[in-house]
């Protein structure tokens, strides 16, 4: 299993990399930030000035290894538009984010599993064909349609949740949080729903298909055959082997819902990263872009290490460590 | 209950088991009439090519038929309890308890993420009232029955650090912890390799006369037929054809399937140039002929048996569904029945010309005898 994690690591590493010159190539590609720093008549040698002290006459590779160096530490240099180190601003943002995106995916787990299971056990029931109906329509809405949607009935008709931005927040130690206040709980909901609603659907349909599928497997037959209860047959056997596929996808959907809260956060001006990227995204702010490129690239590594870690504690056959297999 | 007699002193006993299954293109019958017993501590072997409906018979009997598979009639029997009809959940406790249930393939049978000795103790407590460390102690002393090696240590190994007969041997320990009456036993070396395949029948023999168990084993292995069963069940396209003690079955069979199927199988020490073997393929459901269902591969077929279905029929130990036997002294033997109507056959043919005529050829048999 070490040598495993190690190899995992080195190739996450090398992924950072990657990333971490797309990100580097950003600044080069998208004009010249000497241009863009200074205004339009100043002299060569003000231009040159600049240049030095910003390390862009260096070769290129000392540059991207600087880049490097100085984004490992967190670094990632100065916003144009806000003149702020861009690592304060993401740290500021980043609470507002992970809790939406966690509200939304307990919604999508506590909602999405239980209705996969349920479709998948008694898949003749009106209310399967009801689950059914519902996750197509779901799948099928795109994002913002379902958020508009959600504030005007739930904002602008009947008035009882907040259309826009987090309500009051309370401040623990840098991490300012909406979970302590009744603003701040009611401003999550919707954008909660609207975040966690694709990947119920998703995880519903997930959910079912795997389990139909593994209900009609032999050790399934087995155990029924052993009298064991449904209950124990269901829940016990068949759920977790259910869940093992499912966790790949489910640690996906939880990087790519960090990653693409992006819409929510626009729909329901949510102070967060996404909304920060947007923001920069017009402002041709590259040091906030490609900073969001490389955290969002560090999310996903670190998720799928992480489902990676899940596998060797469910799965036995992973675990070479527990005993070799005997084949006599 | 209903006027059907009842085998009373049997442990297990169908009568005129029926199954079908309902398609867009209209009902399948896979079972057509299937009557057996069993009596305690019995080894009855069910043989038949694939899709013969031995397997469909098994699952029928512990009850889980999946839809839309359905009994359509009939009547299965157990330690006196009518048993087809009875709720999921009074059927799931018999179920295990009871009846134990052996697959075919041990590979897929064990759940690959839950220890052996969990699935061991779980199927102990769910049937008896033991303590999980008393369930423990039982379930290593089971292991230690079907001959696992270290069974303190393998118990709380997976199922993929077994080999596929030790994973059989643990598949039995599972099917026999509560002690059932009844084993059903569904192919249970068909997936194994050749050498570990007589030691697990071996040991599911010796294992059951232990406990006193009885044993349907459905199997398409004639020689594991003729080394561990008291009797034998043959089928051929969801019917019975014969059924019968073993020796009389396999020695002098009274069917002709039966005699194909044992005329099919090498001998060591012969020299043989061609396998014997049965010409054509079991019909499928969908298309089963009127009359006796072999009557299109069977040489001794007549008119009678292309339109009437046989019925069946006491002859010597056993019970045969065949025209052939029909008007014919029981006592008979077999090899002499059969010998007289090949002889009528070619008679026939002779005086014909050309062309045989079945039709007369059952006629001429009868007087012959």
């Amino acid at each position: 299993m070490l040598s495993f994690l190690i190899r995992r690591l080195g190739q996450s590493l090398l992924v950072m990399l990657a990333v971490a010159l797309l990100a580097f190539s950003m600044f080069r590609y998208v004009g010249d930030p000497v241009t863009n720093m200074l205004s339009q008549d100043a002299s060569v040698e003000e231009r040159e000035q600049l240049r030095e002290s910003l390390g862009l006459s260096e070769p290129l590779y000392v540059q991207f290894s600087t880049f490097v160096v100085q984004a490992a530490q967190g670094d990632f240099g100065i916003s144009y538009r806000n003149q702020r180190p861009v690592s304060e601003l993401i740290a500021e943002r980043m609470p507002a984010t992970l809790e939406l995106v966690a509200v939304a995916f307990i919604i999508s787990l506590l909602v999405g599993v239980p209705m996969g299971v349920y479709s998948a056990l008694k898949p003749h029931s009106w209310l399967s064909h009801v689950f059914q109906t519902l996750s197509l329509i779901g799948i099928s809405l795109p994002t913002f349609v379902t958020g508009i949607l959600l504030i005007l009935t739930f904002s602008v008709t009947l008035n009882w949740l907040p259309s826009f931005g987090r309500g009051e927040v309370v401040s623990i130690g840098w991490w300012s949080t909406g979970l302590l206040t009744a603003s701040g709980l009611k401003s999550l909901i919707l954008p909660g729903i609207m975040l966690g609603l694709f990947q119920v659907t998703l995880i519903m349909r997930l959910v079912r298909a795997e389990m139909m599928e593994v209900l009609r497997t032999d050790y399934i037959r087995f155990a029924r055959a052993r009298g064991l209860s449904n209950r124990a047959v269901n829940f016990g056997h068949a759920l977790k082997n259910t869940l093992m596929p499912v966790i790949t996808i489910i640690g996906l959907q939880l990087g790519a819902m960090i990653a693409f809260a992006i819409i929510t956060e626009t729909v329901f001006q949510w102070p967060g990263m996404g909304f920060l990227f947007i923001q920069a995204v017009s402002f041709v702010d590259i040091p906030v872009m490609s900073a969001y490129l490389l955290l969002v690239s560090l999310i996903f590594v670190v998720i799928n290490m992480i489902v990676d870690m899940l596998y060797f504690m469910l799965d036995p056959r992973l675990c070479a460590d527990r005993g070799t297999a005997n084949s006599h | 209950m209903n006027n059907n007699k009842t085998n009373s002193g049997a442990l297990l006993d169908v009568k005129g088991l029926r199954i079908e299954f309902p398609t867009r293109r209209g009902t399948l019958t896979a079972i057509d009439g299937v009557s057996l017993s069993l009596k305690a501590g019995e080894i009855l072997g069910v043989v038949g090519e694939s899709g013969a409906g031995k397997s469909l018979t098994g699952t029928a009997i512990t009850g889980l038929l999946e839809r839309p598979g359905r009994i359509a009639g009939g009547e299965i029997h157990f330690n006196g309890q009518r048993i087809d009809n009875l709720p999921s959940e009074a059927m799931r406790k018999l179920r295990g308890k009871q009846i134990g249930s052996i697959f075919q393939d041990p590979l897929t049978s064990l759940n690959p993420l839950f220890s052996v000795g969990r699935q061991l103790i779980e199927t102990i407590r769910t049937h008896t009232d033991l303590t999980p460390r008393q369930a423990r102690a039982r379930a290593i002393e089971m292991l230690t029955q079907v001959g696992i090696p270290a069974p303190e240590q393998r118990i709380d190994q997976y199922p993929h650090q077994f080999s596929g007969g030790m994973r059989q041997r643990v598949v039995i320990a599972l099917a026999l912890c509560v002690n059932p009456k009844l084993v059903i036993a569904d192919e249970p070396t068909t997936a194994l390799d050749v050498s570990v395949q007589a030691q697990i029948i071996d040991l599911l023999k010796t294992l059951c006369r232990e406990h006193g168990s009885a044993v349907m084993l459905v199997t398409h292995d004639m020689g594991v037929i003729a080394e561990t069963c008291d009797r034998v069940a043959v089928m051929y396209a969801g019917r019975l054809v014969e059924i019968g003690p073993v020796q009389e079955v396999v020695k002098h069979a009274r069917h002709p399937y039966t005699r194909g199927l044992m005329g099919s199988i090498p001998k060591l020490g012969e020299e043989v140039e061609h396998l014997v073997q049965i010409d054509g393929a079991m019909p499928r459901l969908s298309h089963i002929p009127q009359g006796c269902a072999f009557n299109p591969r069977c040489p001794y077929a007549t008119a009678r048996c292309r339109e009437e279905k046989p019925e069946f029929a006491n002859v010597g130990q056993g019970e045969v569904a065949c025209w052939l036997w029909d008007g014919v002294d029981p006592a008979t033997d077999p090899d002499r029945l059969f010998s007289n109507v090949t002889l009528a056959q070619r008679a026939r043919q002779q005086a014909d010309g050309v062309g045989s005529a079945p039709k007369k050829s059952m006629q001429a048999c009868e007087q012959e005898v």
